[in-house]
């Protein structure tokens, strides 16, 4: 059933070697957006790893027990959809509570999430692959570090950019894109040492 | 007539001066991750325009239904319905098609060009001109892919929608089938859009 992959190595593959952003294209728009300054990128890198640890396990959950028992697999779409909204509401009322300064921090970022694709690939990615539950856990909690990782540097990077002399037409989101290209070249460099899909 | 006129501004706006994908930078997501092949892209951007249009038309239909607070979860859940049927239709006629997406046809749900279109556009006018919006912005996401799936397949492959255009002594460029490609061939026609804005001087 579940592919045999080691949780560790799967932990390594989707931070570097196919890391959700770079290779899979999952979470861009927040990514480009948001990524301005290094602070409100680790509090949107933080936020993402968060979400997508629960997501990826409830998601498992409610596709293994409810919705293959029920044989309702095409109605996936809008279950996983609410589930994450609804995580992420919870999310934010337990931030709330227990630790004020966090929630200053990720509170503008949480409602946000639920719209970031790269939650919803996860678990859509899980349930093409037929993850088991341990494997679910680690792909989504690897994957959310993976996009923080890349959001930190691509945030360390544009602070410079925005001051280096860029032409005209290329100043803002053709200079990121470009940035964007030549991480995830440097991410590709990884691949020699695992291969997952 | 007034809808006359407007029909071509919206024409004109979704393709050029406000193009979702090169002045917007919206909803890349989903869809770069299939621009290496030509016929991919293309069925993948036709889901895409099917779910923008009808996804306006229906919020835009019953808009003054939905009552203010919870008219984000009601529009996404309008997107997943078309989504949805997408899909089962991709299943149905094109498995091997829908095989390759993989999960990415799920993706157009968190599409934010959909969703977008329905919150600026298709809230506050009728539904008509709404269909219309949607329809042209998915038209204007679609041509910018096309053309980059155009370079990547025949760059990476040698061929377009499948067939062999290169000579045979073409060497693939293996890097266009690869992610950064994607992102350097993006990066290059955003720069060449605004350029010509620029010199157009109507930037934005």
């Amino acid at each position: 059933m579940s592919p045999n992959i080691h949780p560790v190595v799967l932990l390594f593959a989707s931070i570097f070697t196919s890391n959700i952003l770079l290779a899979n294209f999952l979470g861009m728009c927040s990514f480009i957006s948001i990524s301005k300054d290094n602070k409100s990128s680790n509090g949107l890198g933080l936020a993402v790893t968060l979400v997508l640890t629960v997501t990826s396990a409830v998601n498992w959950v409610i596709l293994e027990y409810v919705l293959i028992p029920l044989d309702i697999v095409y109605l996936r779409y809008i279950i996983f959809i609410i589930v994450i909204a609804a995580v992420v509401q919870v999310l934010e009322m337990i931030i709330e509570r227990i630790s004020t300064p966090l929630y200053m921090n990720l509170g503008i970022f949480l409602p946000l999430i639920t719209v970031n694709c790269a939650i919803l690939g996860i678990s859509l990615f899980i349930e093409i692959r037929r993850y088991n539950l341990v494997q679910s856990v680690v792909y989504g909690f690897g994957s959310g570090v993976g996009w923080w990782l890349a959001i930190v540097a691509l945030a360390a990077i544009r602070t410079r950019t925005d001051k280096a002399p860029v032409p005209a037409g290329m100043k803002g989101p053709g200079i990121t894109l470009v940035t964007i290209g030549l991480m995830a070249m440097a991410f590709i460099g990884f691949s020699g040492m695992l291969s997952v899909q | 007539m007034k809808s006359q006129a407007s029909t071509v501004t919206i024409l004109k706006e979704n393709f050029w001066t406000n193009n979702p994908i090169f002045i917007q930078i919206l909803g890349i997501c989903s869809t770069l991750a299939v621009t290496n092949n030509l016929v991919n892209t293309g069925i993948m951007t036709v889901g895409v325009v099917f779910v923008t249009s009808f996804t306006n038309l229906t919020v835009s239909l019953i808009k003054s239904f939905i009552p203010r607070k919870v008219r984000m979860i009601v529009q996404t859940l309008i997107i997943a319905f078309y989504v949805i049927i997408v899909d089962l239709v991709l299943r149905a006629y094109l498995p091997e098609i829908s095989k390759a997406l993989g999960p990415y046809v799920g993706l157009i749900i968190t599409n934010c060009i959909i969703m977008g279109r329905a919150e600026a556009f298709a809230q506050s006018n009728p539904p008509l001109i709404s269909f219309w919006d949607g329809l042209t912005s998915g038209l204007g996401y679609m041509y910018v892919l096309l053309a980059i799936a155009f370079f990547r397949e025949l760059l990476g492959f040698g061929t377009l929608f499948g067939y062999q255009v290169m000579p045979d002594g073409f060497v693939p460029w293996t890097i266009m089938i690869m992610a950064p490609s994607a992102f350097f061939l993006l990066g290059l026609f955003i720069w060449t859009a605004k350029a010509v804005m620029l010199r157009k001087g109507g930037a934005r």
